[in-house]
């Protein structure tokens, strides 16, 4: 992986081939529009918004400040309590996903032990398990145990990353020797010492990818909170909207002024993501490349 | 550590049995402690709930004499069933065409940001990457204004022409909208894994192939993507679930598209309206288990198929 900087600079000559830049430049347009839209159409209040015409381009007045102000004290603030769900549920499933599957992933890797191969071979193969194929059974198991309807019933679930378990087994075996390993237990530095201070840095790029991608995982979740969730203040983001627009579908009359909140809504709720995933560019690329290359 | 060994020099071979024996078991203990806490996870979230999925999944619930023991009737029924049959019919097609798109777009924008560096080229694998951390029903939402008629700019851009948009919701085109939207959220996500693979490639192997006098074509052709292929399976079989379980998109869209997608439009809707909707927890079981049925069915047949490629499990 490390070569590849190096080779940029020195035998990967720079290529400036202008026809690719400007089919690529369509492309880039082509998955910019939606944003787009979103972005202009949220500067217009309900009237502007089925007035028809400037569709893709600012409404004359622009409205986001009163847009906003509506949005986030419509329903007696209810959008403001949707995205701290998400993020309540996007941080603790996220995190906890994360530890669980680093841990997981280093043990596989660095360890022996009794039933070492068959177990890994059952969590690969659980990588084939349909997510949604469990939510039915664990929604009654939930409700066996009074823990549907609570954010339990969220985060519990998405604790579950065998994809992250995979990733980190393939990172550690391959980014952590064993030398360093038994250097540091010779130096008389226990199991988990040896773990936290001298594998967990080595492991740093693909722990971050993880991370974001179970993050990102529990943020989306839509099929889980739709299930498990009937108190609409306990919904995440994703599953509110839902309930907005089928407000404003089922009453189209009335329902016009939600459309517009419904637009600035995930206008508003993709900025979080967006912001992660550029901060932290740097770390998570690297480990990406992983799951894919070896 | 050394200077113990020396000074009980000689050992019986069951000494030095039993000291190994130790050292293993130590390393058993270790090893299950940091793999423990996620095999609990394992159990409780995904062993148990297909155990229970199944064990569901052989009782009926009637009216007239509660809940009996029907062993595969549930099952039997489902593959009679046309909402069952058709929605999955729906699904397959779909994974044919869909994932050969998302996948083909993908690896295109990938070799061509591999092959071309600039600053502009840089800006573009962001941009397009960025859809990935769209929640797909935001994305779903996205697009389904831009189809809409009554504040989507589609009309407006035919109009310039004289000619009448397409209406995307509707049921002769829903295919092609729900291409679009997930060829538009997945492709730059698949695109990142090929590009950090393509990346990976040691570049002192173009220079040779550049040297026998094989073009940037050839070297695309003949170097790159089979040097990939194992990125490219694992795409592959990602979609490839992700596609038989749709669920997200034709759920959200419903709202826009009102007639054109049913309740049963994909295996996973009608699952999720018969245990939800209905409370036929039974009956919805048996259909996501069938449906994973067809997922495993899928995913072992495609890893059959490459099965000389991979190299990822």
């Amino acid at each position: 992986m490390s070569h590849h900087s190096s080779a940029s600079a020195g035998h990967r000559r720079p290529q400036r081939h202008l026809p690719l830049q400007i089919l690529l430049g369509f492309l880039v347009i082509y998955f910019l529009v939606p944003f787009w839209w979103v972005i202009v159409n949220s500067s217009k209040d309900a009237p502007g918004l089925f007035g028809g015409g400037n569709t893709l381009w600012f409404a004359d007045q622009i409205n986001y400040l009163g847009n906003l102000e509506q949005l986030f004290t419509y329903d007696g603030g209810i959008y403001v309590r949707w995205i701290l769900n998400s993020t309540l549920y996007a941080l603790a499933g996220g995190v906890g996903a994360t530890v669980l599957a680093v841990m997981a992933g280093y043990g596989f890797a660095k360890y022996r032990f009794a039933a070492r191969r068959f177990s890994f071979a059952v969590v690969l193969g659980a990588l084939m398990v349909p997510a949604t194929a469990l939510v039915i059974p664990t929604f009654i198991m939930f409700a066996q145990l009074g823990l549907t309807n609570t954010v339990w019933a969220v985060i519990l679930p998405s604790l579950l990353n065998p994809f992250g378990v995979y990733l980190m087994h393939v990172y550690a075996r391959d980014a952590v020797p064993d030398e360093i390993l038994d250097a540091a237990r010779v130096d008389g530095a226990g199991e988990a010492r040896t773990f936290l201070q001298i594998a967990l840095p080595l492991m740093r790029p693909a722990v971050v990818t993880v991370l974001l991608l179970s993050a990102v995982a529990s943020w989306n979740n839509y099929f889980l909170p739709l299930a498990m969730l009937s108190d609409n203040r306990l919904f995440p983001v994703t599953v509110g909207l839902g309930l907005w627009q089928g407000v404003a579908s089922a009453n189209n009359a009335g329902g016009t002024s939600l459309w517009s909140l419904i637009i600035l809504g995930s206008l508003v709720s993709v900025i979080p993501l967006i912001i992660a995933f550029f901060s932290l560019q740097r770390h998570w690329r690297g480990g990406l490349s992983v799951g894919g290359l070896r | 550590m050394t200077s113990l060994i020396e000074k009980h020099a000689p050992r019986t071979h069951d000494e030095k049995h039993r000291i190994r024996s130790k050292v293993q078991r130590r390393e058993h203990l270790t090893g299950w402690l940091f793999v423990g806490p996620f095999g609990v996870v394992f159990l409780a979230f995904l062993i148990a709930p297909l155990a229970y999925a199944l064990y569901l999944s052989l009782f009926q619930k009637k009216l007239i004499g509660g809940t009996s023991f029907v062993l595969f009737d549930n099952y039997v029924k489902a593959f009679t069933d046309p909402s069952f049959l058709s929605g999955a019919w729906f699904v397959v097609r779909f994974a044919l065409i869909a994932i050969p798109v998302q996948i083909a777009v993908a690896l295109a924008m990938a070799l061509i940001l591999d092959a071309v560096t600039s600053l502009f080229t840089r800006f573009s694998r962001l941009m397009i990457f960025l859809p990935y951390a769209i929640p797909t029903v935001i994305g779903a939402v996205m697009w389904g204004f831009l189809y809409s008629r009554s504040f989507g700019p589609l009309s407006d851009v035919f109009g310039l022409f004289g000619a009448t948009a397409p209406d995307f919701l509707s049921s002769n085109l829903i295919f092609y909208g729900l291409l679009n939207i997930v060829t538009w959220q997945w492709a730059g996500y698949y695109m990142i894994i090929l590009y950090a693979a393509l990346q990976g490639i040691d570049p002192t192997l173009y220079e040779a192939a550049r040297m026998d006098g094989a073009g940037r074509w050839q070297v695309a052709r003949r170097i790159k993507i089979p040097l990939i292929a194992p990125a490219l399976i694992l795409i592959l079989v990602f979609s490839l679930i992700g596609t038989l379980q749709f669920f997200n998109e034709p759920q959200f869209l419903r709202y826009l598209a009102a007639g054109t997608i049913g309740s049963d439009f994909t295996p996973n809707m009608y699952a999720y309206q018969q245990a939800f909707g209905l409370a036929n927890f039974n009956y919805g079981s048996a259909i996501s288990f069938a449906l994973g049925g067809l997922v495993f069915i899928c995913v072992y047949a495609f890893l059959f198929f490459t099965r000389k490629r991979r190299s990822f499990l």
